[in-house]
């Protein structure tokens, strides 16, 4: 009897040897006579201990990992394929507290299944969603998400339920739903696991959608850093449309859905929402005034639904469970859960799914474990590029978009950036600005011009001319920044400046006061 | 090992023409030039503006806005893109990069010396928990360190 093995097939898993790995646990199986399949899965987000081969047991799964290429060998020696002894073994890979400790509603099926297998899917409880969303009208749809209080995982954090509400009234022969799977900040792969280890959640979500707003046409927006998850959705819309549960009478419910993936092309500013539309027309993605908003007039003038990965792929658990089971996860108004992404210098990286509430030291010391490199905890980025820094004493905020806010931070899509104690802060808001000035899309001035000021000034700040004056510079070009940009590119930028300034003073103080005739 | 044909106008137009029914065709068109030749010349221009109805300009415009598009044809046998976000930083990626353009005999945007290898800064690839991350040739490499690179150069070439 063959015996399967999982073999992930996302990024981090193949940046790691995964590919190698398969190979030579293929042929080193068939060396010894041993019959085996591979399954190439998603990640389970435990990523420090990539590539993680699963075997399939009589008693379950059993976990190895992290394997390398050296020790394929050992491991078919030890008896891998029954679930041998080895060093390198986890046992269960549920029962690894890393993972036992979370709440997986959106993730539970990634790194577990066949990704582009419609039948994997639909066996592990996909397609209930969509299922019992036929069974409702457009309203009863939209009701169960507004009542989730599910908000959109893009950033903003919007009310899903209000927008879909919008695109649903509007009036038009031609509506679309949009994903923004752009996923542009640093420190975050939470849409790319799920695009490549559970694409079809995404694809039901959006799905769901489509059917609540009464669109019949979707594409995903992807960056185009992302290859593997490309490959990945375009192998499942096909695979969906065969299966029926895509294009024409979706489950024989004679409802339409066609879906499209679109790559950008390395912009950051194609991650907001009207800059990734004119991108998606075929144009610059130069950002649009609002209104008109999107939800009335967005892809080509008419009703677009966009909504980020996560924000959909929230939306089967909700149609299969009930709005009321959702909203049971989490605190205040940031209902349901977080999808965190743990990153940087981090022992145990990865991803992280729990109800909002968790504070960041828990997650930094409890899942984390401490820095890879061994040394303290400095300083924390949460929410991307245009989240900000916190420093030790503020870890105790708990992930919660209004206490978040409280701390002039962003929850932002859930990406936590750790920094041990040899970080420059001073260069980390230099950076800042260096980011902005690279990919403002050049509409308007604050942004545009006052990025690359800031990047001047900061360097005369770090290399010891006035700082207190310069320092003073940067604080009035931030306020003009936040005042006068017409999106939060250039509107955020600021947040991450003025919280390593705030937070980190020494660091802007370093070279000491050289004389002015420096300058 | 980067593959590309050599531009040909009739080849290009072909490629124009399999995707002009698609709703905003511009940035697909313009992937799968840059894929076939690796660039889009600007000899592609007038014909894409032909092809969607829309004026030279609107197309260059967008082949200059966009960071992946390339003008020119790339010159190394390699196309090494590094993660330059905070995340990598986190873990020693600028000092990381000096040593790599060092090696490579190149700054970013540039051509190793040895015509190995193009390197184009990136930010964030999403191996924000297993940085310095690159990729190589649209692989991706995780924990990345300068002779992880040298390594993958040679490998990939076989
Ligand atoms: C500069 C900038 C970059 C953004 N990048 C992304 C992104 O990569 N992914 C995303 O989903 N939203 C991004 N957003 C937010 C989107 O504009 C928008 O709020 C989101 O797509 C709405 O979906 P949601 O309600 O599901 O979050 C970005 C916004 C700004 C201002
Ligand atoms: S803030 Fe920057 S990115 Fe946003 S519209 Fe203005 S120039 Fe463009
Ligand atoms: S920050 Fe380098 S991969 Fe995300």
């Amino acid at each position: 009897m063959s015996v399967t093995l999982y073999i992930p097939r996302d990024a981090v898993a193949l940046g790691l040897g995964a590919n190698k790995v398969a190979r030579a646990l293929f042929a080193g199986a068939e060396r010894r006579g041993l019959d085996v399949t591979i399954v190439r899965t998603g990640s389970r987000g435990l990523f420090w201990l990539e590539p993680m081969v699963e075997v399939a047991t009589k008693e379950g799964r059993v976990a190895y990992g992290p394997v390398t290429l050296k020790d394929v060998d050992d491991l078919l020696d030890a008896g891998l394929t029954t679930g041998g002894d080895h060093a390198l073994r986890l046992g269960d890979p549920e029962t690894i507290p890393f993972l036992a400790k979370q709440q997986r509603l959106t993730f539970h099926r990634c790194g577990v299944i066949d990704p582009v297998s419609v039948e994997d899917y639909r066996a592990h409880g996909g397609y209930r969603g969509l299922e019992n969303a036929l069974k409702l009208d457009a309203e009863g749809i939209v009701a169960a998400v507004r009542e989730s209080g599910l908000r959109g995982r893009g950033g903003a954090g919007f009310p899903a339920g209000i927008k879909w509400n919008t695109v649903m009234l509007a009036k038009s022969e031609q509506k679309y739903v949009v994903c923004n799977a752009d996923e542009g900040d640093s420190g975050t792969f939470a849409d790319r696991m799920m695009m490549e280890g559970d694409p079809f959640n995404l694809i039901e979500g959006m799905t769901i959608a489509a059917v609540a707003t009464g669109a019949t046409r979707g594409y995903i927006y992807l960056r185009s850093e992302y290859p593997q998850a490309f490959e990945t959705l375009k192998e499942a819309i096909v695979n969906g449309v065969k299966a029926g549960v895509l294009g024409e009478n979706i489950l024989g419910s004679g409802k339409t859905f066609h879906l499209e993936v679109r790559l950008g092309a390395g912009a950051y500013i194609c991650g907001e929402e009207t800059s990734l539309l004119e991108s998606l027309e075929g144009k610059r993605g130069i950002v649009r005034a609002k209104p008109p908003i999107p939800a009335l007039k967005g892809f080509l003038g008419k009703p677009t639904l966009v909504n980020n990965v996560m924000t959909f792929t929230a939306v089967p658990w909700i149609l299969e469970n009930g709005a009321k089971a959702y909203a049971d996860y989490g605190m205040g108004r940031s209902l349901g859960t977080l999808p965190i992404q743990l990153a940087g210098n981090i022992k145990h990286g990865g991803l992280i799914e729990l109800a909002f509430g968790i504070t960041l030291r828990e997650v930094i010391e409890e899942y984390g474990g401490g820095t890879r490199s061994g040394r303290p905890v400095r300083a924390v980025q949460v929410g991307g590029p245009l989240g900000a820094y916190f420093p030790d004493h503020l870890l105790d905020t708990p992930l919660d978009y209004e206490a978040m806010a409280a701390q002039k931070g962003l929850v932002g899509h859930g990406g936590i950036v750790v920094f041990d104690d040899t970080v420059d802060m001073a260069a980390q808001a230099r950076f800042a600005f260096e980011f902005c000035a690279t990919e403002s899309c050049g509409k308007c001035t604050p942004c545009r011009i006052g990025a690359t000021r800031g990047v001047e000034t900061m360097d005369k700040v770090i290399a010891g001319i006035r700082p207190e004056a310069n320092l003073k510079l940067v604080e009035d070009l931030c306020e003009v920044m936040t005042d006068g940009s017409l999106c939060a590119m250039g509107g955020l930028t600021p947040m991450p400046v003025m919280s390593a300034i705030t937070h980190f003073p020494e660091d802007f103080r370093r070279a000491g006061d050289l004389p002015a005739a420096a300058e | 090992m980067l593959r590309h044909e050599p531009w040909s106008a009739e080849r290009a137009s072909g490629i124009i023409a399999d995707h002009v029914h698609l709703e905003g065709a511009t940035l697909p068109i313009l992937h799968a030039l840059q894929e076939t030749f690796g660039y889009v010349d600007s000899g592609a221009i007038p014909l894409i503006a032909d092809a969607l109805n829309i004026s030279n300009a609107e197309v260059f415009g967008c082949v200059s806005f966009y960071h992946d598009f390339r003008k020119a044809p790339a010159t190394g046998r390699h196309e090494v893109k590094l993660c330059r976000a905070e995340a990598c930083q986190a873990m020693g990626s600028d000092a990381l990069h000096r040593e790599i353009l060092g090696r490579l005999g190149c700054d970013w945007h540039g051509t190793a010396k040895d015509g190995s290898a193009h390197v184009e800064p990136v930010y964030c690839l999403g191996l924000c928990a297993n940085g310095p991350a690159a990729l190589v040739d649209g692989e991706p490499v995780a924990h990345l360190t300068a002779d992880a690179l040298e390594a993958a150069l040679t490998e990939v070439r076989q």
